[in-house]
């Protein structure tokens, strides 16, 4: 197990190349190749999940061993909160590759889309696995490189112009990255995350680590697209090919944005409650705001992609009342409420919203706009398209029996023991305020008259695009079932117990 | 110290150019100077006054020498940024085609 895991790097990036060469001379093997490499990669990842068993797998690149227990080597680890989300990645990706095949006939250059495809989830995967400060760096920049280069895909006057606005305030969150880990190095000496946890527990500069912890968080917080640093996040999601923007929102603002931050802060930093109380405050204000730019909108993929920044508040509010609480050292087991609500919102985030995005795709595919107004009675032309997106509809907008409601559930019920009751009442006013919303894109879409009267003219998308929103939309189901005790106890306390345990996570790195 | 200050400096330099700046070109150069700030930075800490670069000579013990990971972090930092600056390029090159200006007041197609 340990040292396969290089595979989940190794493989995309391996499969970048060929489809870059075979994919020249063999006709359609870039689309199932790619397909086939998602698929091995998810189900990688789900026997990676399995075969952990609460504990950490470890692999050292390069048979670099620790000298006089100090790590030299670059460090790979899986535990059980990093599993969860590249299982997220890569069935999403699987899901979104499957849709692709037909949807990316729409424009030239496949080979070039599937390359970059494969290059984004290995660079998400690389952020992930990696224990290593300046790995984080480097692939981190794979990703959001191909992601910069996927959004401009469709070189339209739109595309290039959300592209470029991207790139600028993507390199400038970079940049604030790369002085972080500057700084952290000037003091620590060190870039495994485990042995800069070491190296704080001599001596913590709290005035320093301030000024870096704010470095850190603004940078990837702007990767996140957390609110004050979201105004490249409606136009880059709603630029790119529809499978990418369902990649985009559905999980790769979780890998390189709020999983980074997520471990950084619980398992490098020191806890101190006014960076948690900063952390929630973000998350809070991103929740309302978000669900408040997404209620104008009219076109469908920035009424998503607002959308998702308020609901990564729903994350990112419900991990930082776990971080108040940690900080504090009080009540631990309504922190760990907290933060299983937060991490089980995300897992549901990935479904839904990837489910949306290729809705909205499968619509623009069929009408050829993406306008509200200009659409209607699609229900009847298109019903599958109809039925998956009405489950990713009531999902997001927190109705039982789907997903969406168990986690904000669980996050609403942490925010009121842990006695933030303005945040759970916000909570629960941003979650009806979302319902109002998706009620609105459901009716425009799908049950308002006809805009055109001939409404045969449109036909349900291809089989590929129909497969991944249904299997998506069972996914959604599916997901509800993390709500039950022992089901949780599996999947969500490991990644729980590695957050919250302030040891944990160093000493099982550098104890290997 | 007045190294890092000059660093500083050149950082400042880099944001004001990407705030004022209306040309798209101009923007992607001020973006470099950022980016040659945080090169510089990650060269400093390395730095070990009096020391020599870090070829380990095993007769001479008591040698000082730089700390050769930033250096090699550099190295790496500086592939990247090639494949960043060519990339913001190549987007620059297909905007000027589409829109036949450089400046970012007329390329507001997006809003909202």
């Amino acid at each position: 197990m340990n040292s396969l895991l290089p595979l989940f790097v190794v493989v995309p990036l391996a499969s970048t190349f060929l489809i870059m060469i075979i994919g020249r001379f063999v006709k359609d093997f870039n689309k199932y190749f790619t397909a086939a490499v998602l698929l091995f990669l998810a189900v990688f990842s789900y026997y990676s999940l399995a075969s952990l068993h609460g504990g950490l797998a470890l692999c050292k690149v390069g048979g670099w061993e620790p000298v006089n227990k100090v790590p030299i080597g670059i460090y790979i680890a899986l535990d059980g909160f990093n599993a969860i989300v590249i299982c997220i990645i890569n069935s999403v990706g699987f899901l979104a590759a499957i849709y692709s095949i037909s949807y990316v006939k729409r424009y030239t250059g496949e080979n070039y889309f599937y390359a970059l495809f494969c290059l984004m989830i290995g660079g998400m995967n690389g952020v992930v696995l990696s224990a290593d400060l300046f790995n984080i760096f480097v692939f981190l920049e794979i990703s959001v490189i191909s992601s910069y280069a996927l959004v401009a895909f469709g070189v339209g006057k739109n595309e290039l112009e959300a592209s470029f606005k991207y790139q600028v305030l993507g390199s400038l969150a970079s940049f604030l990255i790369l002085f972080g880990i500057g700084f952290i190095y000037w003091k620590a000496k060190t870039l495994n995350i485990a042995d800069i946890r070491e190296a704080f527990k001599s001596g913590y500069d709290r005035p320093y680590y301030l000024f870096v912890e704010l470095l850190i968080l603004s940078g990837f917080g702007l990767k996140a697209a957390v609110i004050p640093f979201h105004a490249w996040l409606p136009d880059a999601h709603s630029s790119a090919p529809s499978p990418i923007s369902a990649m985009l929102s559905g999980v790769f603002i979780k890998a390189v944005g709020i999983y980074v931050i997520i471990r950084l802060f619980f398992n490098m930093f020191v806890i101190t409650e006014g960076m948690a109380i900063l952390i929630t405050t973000l998350g809070t204000m991103s929740m309302v705001v978000g669900v408040f730019l997404a209620i104008g909108q009219w076109d469908i993929k920035r009424l998503l992609a607002y959308h998702s920044i308020s609901q990564m508040g729903y994350v990112i509010m419900s991990v930082g009342i776990g971080m108040i609480l940690v900080a504090r050292g009080v009540r631990h087991e309504i922190a760990v409420l907290a933060i299983s609500g937060g991490i089980f919102h995300l897992i549901n985030h990935a479904a839904f919203k990837g489910l949306l995005f290729l809705n909205a795709g499968a619509i623009e595919y069929t009408t050829g706009t993406r306008n509200l107004k200009e659409m209607g009675g699609l229900a009847r032309s298109m019903p599958a398209t109809s039925a998956t997106s009405f489950v990713a509809s009531m999902s997001i907008s927190g109705i039982p029996p789907f997903n969406g409601f168990f986690s904000k559930l669980i996050i609403i019920i942490a925010a009121v023991m842990a006695r933030f009751y303005l945040l759970a009442a916000l909570a629960v006013v941003v979650s009806i305020i979302t319902l109002a919303s998706f009620l609105k894109f459901q009716r425009y879409a799908f049950y308002n008259k006809p805009h055109d009267t001939d409404d045969r003219k449109f036909r349900e998308v291809p089989f590929p695009m129909v497969l991944s929103m249904a299997a998506l939309s069972v996914i959604c189901l599916l997901l509800s079932l993390l709500a039950i005790p022992a089901v949780r106890d599996a999947v969500l306390t490991p990644a729980v117990d590695i957050l919250t345990s302030t040891v944990q996570y160093s000493t099982s790195i550098l104890g290997q | 110290m007045t190294a890092y200050y000059m660093c500083f400096g050149l950082f400042l330099v880099g944001l004001y150019g990407v705030i004022t700046r209306r040309n798209l070109v101009k923007i992607a150069i001020s973006l470099s100077i950022m980016e040659i700030s945080a090169f510089l930075f990650f060269a400093l800490i390395g730095y070990i006054s009096g020391g020599v670069a870090p070829i380990v000579n095993p007769a001479d013990p008591d040698k000082v020498y730089v700390d050769p990971l930033p250096q090699a972090l550099v190295l790496t930092a500086i592939v990247i940024g090639l494949a960043t600056t060519a990339l913001l390029l190549a987007v620059i090159i297909r905007i000027y085609r589409k829109y036949n200006t450089f400046d970012i007041r007329e390329i507001r197609n997006l809003r909202g």
